[in-house]
């Protein structure tokens, strides 16, 4: 089952999903703190959805303020990288990039692309998760005490 | 955290924190045993998945972390407790209130070292961390690498801060050697630490305030600042190095009273940083003068006024006056500054030409002063001095930054009791990092007693601060008086540097106290200074007959007042008197005391040789040198003055290159020397550059 669970987060890191900062908060989750990388995973989607909202919002009613869109996406950018969401990370640069150059059209696109992410990102983390949940600590966290 | 480094001296405030730190007294190295386990660090962010990481990974270098998501929540807490966190990370961008902000009011009210963190990049945003103060700038993600390190920064500030504590602890040493050598020398200039009050009142004593001062300068000087170039004379007391933060507390605490009318005074009580003296402010508040003078485009007429300072004696107080004009033209404008404001002013304007708004009002305190003074000739002076400069108080601050370079190493030399006034001048002006305009006034003026006035803004701006001072300050008092007159002789320089010279060197003296503060090498500015007046009075008294040789009374006046002068510290030895004055000066003082003690004949002989250079010794930065190299052995940044005059006044600049404070950088970058290390104001290097 651990070996599953590895394989798992394996193939979400050769996709792209997540990147070496992800595994700087698997090193920081130890005995104390087992379930360290789930419990921010969790925050970060709690955070990240509603900072979507806003940006949904904000693109729905049409005006398009870059300035605005632009601070949420810094925000949605910055726990995005702590966390490790890579391809996540990517379309918010993107989405940025549109903001600063006033393209309505491009933000719309990209936000478009970084919900899918977002959303496809968090589902294999809750599955990653749920797995390694099951298969109990991992051979890491198992230390002699 | 401060507490810690404070401690040492302060009583350790920081007692509990030092627990981890060092232990406050300590200097680093018990500190870095201490850490960083157990440092307590505050996290700032809006984001919580952010937060939360930085959390644990805090927490896993063994850190005591708060966290807090909100920048105002953070502020209280940190009010709250003010000694209850070591460092405090923060993110840019928040919805409440600008990580720039909050790090700005830490740095003031707290003077915690701050990071700042950001998924932002972008360089500019990197550099404003920096111009603002922060000790680092972490890009998201943030690694564990990063934040392992993080102590350093703590480390880091308390070393600088040790420097003022050591005052503050030292203070309490220094007070007592003050105090003893008060007893014998009266006026010891506290050496700033202990009390800038002390000191100017030590030093008006009279007389013993010279030698007073001067030990006090040392004492103070050493004390105070990181005698970056001191170190090896360690006499002088340590300098306070001017961090980031602290600095910023400083802008802050400058702007809460609005530059006209700060006040080292005030300014250190709403800075409330534990082991800062008012000289240390003073002397800061000066540089910072001269900066904003700079800013501002401050004409160069304190340039000019040097240069005329610097040719005749009234030219040596024209620097002098330059410098404390501006300041004290900051004063005069304000007209509000009381004397006490003045004399503050004078100090802070010794050390600042800069402030002229500020000095704005010290220069009208002067310029009241000077009425009591019995300036007036030096306030006509002075006015005229400073109102070159000034012109509106502090952009013009330049020219009087020089001035008080220039000042204090040639006042020093040359009035004995114009010294006075050089000295401080010298002060001011090695403390405005003019350094080498005033030395070379005061170079000048040496010979003619008082001071060349530091290069025509220091030394106007001395003057009313000076006299300001005197009333004032205790320690400066001597100063004060003078100030007007001695000072701002620029024009009239040598009549009045005669009649000035009291005055200015009083003023002088004040400013040199003032000065010291600054990290100016006030050795230099001793010079100016030097003439303490702390001496008080009695010192203008003897300036005032000196001066009427000026040339020679300057080294009459030195090796009279001996007391405490050095003269040979270089003008410090003026700044010795104004030890009481300059605590700030300390770095000057430091000089000045050393030179001081040393020297009378140092003083007379570097009176001479600032004669001889007077003329003009090397613009500005001669008269600094001179001041300096003969009396100074002055720890006190004089170091430049040290240098045997001639070759001192040279010495003098690059002294003060050494001492690299922020404020010096920030000066050099300018164009003005730098007074002194003593600022070590990252930010002004950088601020430097665009202006």
């Amino acid at each position: 089952m651990q070996r599953q669970v590895a394989l798992i987060k394996q193939s979400l890191f050769d996709q792209g999903y997540l990147d070496e900062q992800f595994m700087e908060l698997e090193e920081l989750q130890d005995d104390a703190n087992p379930n360290f990388v789930e419990e921010v995973s969790a925050l970060y989607f709690k955070d990240s959805a509603r900072l979507i909202n806003n940006i949904d919002q904000a693109l729905e009613r049409g005006s398009f303020d870059f300035n605005r869109l632009d601070n949420y996406m810094h925000q949605f950018k910055g726990s995005s990288t702590s966390i490790g969401a890579s391809k996540v990370k990517t379309e918010c640069t993107k989405f940025r990039e549109y903001c600063r150059a006033g393209n309505a059209e491009g933000c719309l696109r990209t936000f478009h692309q970084l919900k899918k992410e977002h959303s496809t990102l968090r589902k294999k983390l809750e599955h990653y998760f749920q797995l390694a949940r099951q298969a109990g600590p991992k051979e890491t966290a198992r230390r002699p005490k | 955290m401060m507490n810690p480094s404070h401690g040492r001296g302060l009583g350790s405030a920081g007692g509990s924190s030092s627990g981890r730190n060092q232990g406050g007294g300590g200097g680093g190295e018990t500190v870095v045993e201490m850490f960083p386990s157990g440092l307590r660090v505050l996290v700032v962010d809006d984001d919580p998945t952010c937060l939360m990481i930085l959390e644990r990974m805090l927490m896993s270098c063994l850190y005591e972390v708060t966290k807090c998501n909100r920048a105002e929540l953070a502020l209280s807490l940190l009010r709250k407790n003010k000694h209850g966190f070591d460092i405090v990370i923060s993110d840019v961008h928040m919805p409440d209130m600008d990580g720039f902000k909050l790090l700005e009011h830490v740095g003031l009210e707290m003077d915690l070292p701050v990071i700042m963190m950001s998924a932002d990049d972008s360089k500019s945003v990197v550099l404003k961390g920096v111009t603002h103060g922060a000790v680092d700038y972490l890009i998201k993600p943030v690694r564990m690498e990063a934040l392992k390190n993080i102590w350093q920064h703590v480390v880091r500030k308390r070393r600088s801060e040790w420097s003022v504590p050591e005052h503050s602890g030292s203070i309490e040493e220094t007070r007592d050697r003050q105090q003893q050598q008060h007893r014998g020398g009266n006026a010891a200039i506290s050496g700033g630490e202990d009390a800038v009050d002390d000191n100017s009142s030590s030093v008006n004593e009279g007389n013993n305030w010279r030698s007073n001062s001067r030990k006090r300068k040392d004492e103070d000087g050493e004390e105070q600042g990181d005698d970056k170039d001191e170190d090896a004379s360690n006499l002088k007391k340590p300098r306070v190095v001017w961090s980031v933060e602290l600095h910023q507390q400083f802008v802050a605490a400058v702007n809460q009273l609005g530059v006209e009318k700060a006040v080292p005074k005030k300014i250190l009580e709403l800075m409330n940083v534990p082991g800062l003296t008012r000289e240390n402010v003073a002397s800061h508040l000066q540089k910072y003068r001269i900066y904003l003078r700079r800013l501002g485009g401050v004409s160069q007429h304190q340039g000019n006024l040097n240069n005329s300072f610097m040719t005749g004696q009234d030219a040596s107080f024209a620097p002098l006056s330059t410098l404390n004009g501006f300041d004290l033209q900051a004063l005069a404008v304000t007209g509000q500054l009381p004397a006490q404001s003045l004399a503050q002013l004078q100090a802070a304007g010794l050390g600042r030409p800069t402030m002229v708004s500020k000095s704005g009002l010290p220069v009208s305190s002067i310029v009241d002063e000077r009425s009591i003074f019995s300036f007036d000739n030096s306030k006509t002076r002075f006015g005229e001095g400073l109102g070159h400069h000034h012109g509106q108080q502090q952009p013009q601050q330049q020219p009087q930054m020089n001035l008080l370079h220039g000042v204090p190493t040639g006042l020093q030399q040359q009035l004995p009791m114009g010294n006075r006034m050089s000295i401080q001048q010298q002060i001011a002006a090695v403390r405005a990092g003019h350094s080498v305009q005033n030395s070379g006034m005061l170079m000048q003026s040496l010979p003619r007693g008082p001071p060349p006035m530091l290069t025509s803004s220091q030394s106007s701006i001395r003057q009313p601060m000076l006299s300001n001072r005197i009333p004032e300050r205790s320690g400066f008092s001597g100063r004060n008086n003078i100030p007007e007159s001695s000072r701002v002789l620029p024009t009239g320089y040598t009549n009045h540097l005669t009649t000035q010279h009291s005055s200015s060197s009083l003023a002088y003296n004040n400013f040199q106290t003032e000065l010291p503060v600054n990290s100016f090498p006030l050795a230099s500015a001793p010079g100016l200074s030097a003439v303490p007046v702390r001496k008080t009075n009695s010192y203008q008294e003897e300036v005032n007959s000196s001066e009427a040789g000026f040339a020679t009374p300057s080294y009459d006046m030195f090796t009279t007042r001996q007391n405490d002068w050095d003269l040979r510290s270089i003008g410090i030895a003026f700044d010795s008197h104004q030890d009481a004055e300059s605590a700030a000066f300390s770095n000057s003082e430091a000089y000045s005391s050393s030179s001081m003690s040393r020297n009378n004949n140092t003083t007379v002989a570097a009176t001479e040789h600032v004669r001889n250079h007077q003329q003009q010794p090397h613009p500005g930065m001669v008269p600094h040198h001179q001041v300096y190299a003969d009396g100074n052995s002055g720890s006190v940044r004089v170091k430049s003055e040290r240098v045997a005059a001639d070759s001192a006044a040279m010495a003098f600049h690059e002294q003060y290159s050494n001492q690299e404070d922020l404020m010096s950088a920030l000066l050099k970058q300018e164009g003005i020397a730098p007074v002194d290390g003593e600022f070590d104001f990252d930010a002004y290097s950088i601020d430097n550059i665009p202006v």
